[in-house]
């Protein structure tokens, strides 16, 4: 009796610490920066970095959530390849906690997550693209070894997304 | 035969749907107005019931137009300073008139019935119409909300002096130090050429109607 329940409470704090473990490690990979434009650019312009693909999101566009999948999907198929994907929230800042941090936790992000800590769009959205409006979804793929980028202010459509990454990569 | 007219009829089929297609593609961003373009009037119907046009305004000097909607969050944080727009700028001669082109269909929570509900719960002191059509919103090339459009009266023409945001810091009304639309009225009512006439609108996609 006494040796079966101290398995019992072996077996329970294993099971506990694999729990506990698990949920770490999951939150840990989808820690969120904060970050403001300088860090942005710099992520941008960086020389002899990956193929970056840069998504702007936020957890209140419902085009944004719908396109996620796509960028989750190509972040696995072509990581190995040198390329990252970043996404970038466009949330306000006091919502890091209990919106996007929640949300991707629940949708368990795997690509790089940081959040854009700035009011004033006007003094940095030219920089990105001349051509942004400033509507999301929005999505800019920078090679910096080629010195090249382009940009898509859209929603990508089912199987869009690869393609024109595998059109930019050509 | 048969053959024939069964691909004459997919190719008419075709030929239509990309007709239909384009016809009801919204338009994008480039087109729209530019400033120095003379806006269209619009005559649509405010929360109240009636029908609401700049003509209604015979001593105004012309108007702050404000695409907006009850469901983006931008458009949320700037409700009250829409508001304190139209209590600043009323009397001088530049009332607020918003307009919300949102299909319901896409957005529910933009139903006439819901812009009369808020209307009345935060007690709006401007006329709040809805563009059933879109018309307004292409026309103008609004494209989100909030998205501004500062218009002068000269003659009988509505001249676009200003568009854009409303000032530089959505997030926190107090935050925001340079005031777009307030500088686009001030030099208008003193008779000075507008600084700064475009600016980016920051918000949600405005939901057009789905072809």
């Amino acid at each position: 009796m006494k040796v079966s329940s101290l398995n019992y409470q072996k077996t329970l704090a294993l099971t506990l610490f694999l729990i506990l473990g698990a949920k770490l490690s999951t939150v840990s990979a989808q820690k969120v920066e904060v970050i403001q434009f300088d860090q942005l650019n710099t992520i941008i312009t960086e020389k002899d970095a990956p193929i970056r693909v840069i998504n702007f999101w936020a957890t209140w566009c419902a085009p944004c959530i719908k396109e996620l999948p796509q960028f989750e999907a190509l972040y696995e198929k072509y990581k190995s390849q040198n390329m990252e994907v970043i996404l970038v929230s466009m949330d306000f800042v006091e919502n890091l906690d209990d919106k996007v941090k929640k949300f991707a936790l629940k949708k368990s992000l795997k690509s790089k997550l940081y959040l854009l800590n700035e009011t004033d769009y006007n003094s940095f959205i030219d920089k990105i693209d001349p051509t942004w409006s400033g509507a999301i979804p929005a999505t800019l793929i920078v090679d910096s070894r080629k010195n090249k980028r382009i940009f898509f202010e859209k929603e990508f459509k089912e199987g869009e997304l690869e393609n024109s990454y595998l059109n930019f990569i050509k | 035969m048969k053959k024939i007219l069964s691909i004459i009829t997919i190719e008419l089929t075709m030929l239509f749907m990309i007709m239909v297609s384009t016809a009801f593609a919204p338009k994008s961003s480039d087109e729209g107005y530019k400033v120095g373009d003379t806006a269209t009037s619009f005559k649509l119907k405010n929360v109240d019931g009636k029908f609401v046009s700049p003509a209604d305004y015979k001593s105004a000097k012309g108007f702050i137009v404000v695409f907006t909607c009850n469901t983006c969050p931008y458009s949320k944080l700037y409700e009250s300073r829409i508001d304190a727009l139209n209590l600043k700028y009323a009397d001088k001669g530049y009332p607020v008139l918003a307009i919300n082109s949102n299909d319901p269909v896409v957005q529910p929570g933009d139903s006439y019935d819901e812009m009369v509900k808020l209307a009345k719960s935060s007690k709006y002191s401007f006329p709040y119409l809805q563009d059933t059509s879109q018309e307004i919103a292409k026309s103008y090339g609004a494209t989100k909300t909030p998205h501004v459009y500062v218009l002068e009266k000269q003659g009988a023409d509505l001249k676009v002096a200003y568009i854009g945001a409303i000032d530089n810091n959505p997030r926190e009304a107090k935050s925001a130090d340079v005031f777009y639309v307030e500088d686009a009225v001030n030099s208008l009512l003193e008779g000075k050429p507008v600084k700064t006439t475009t600016t980016k609108a920051i918000g949600c996609t405005i939901k057009w109607k789905q072809a």
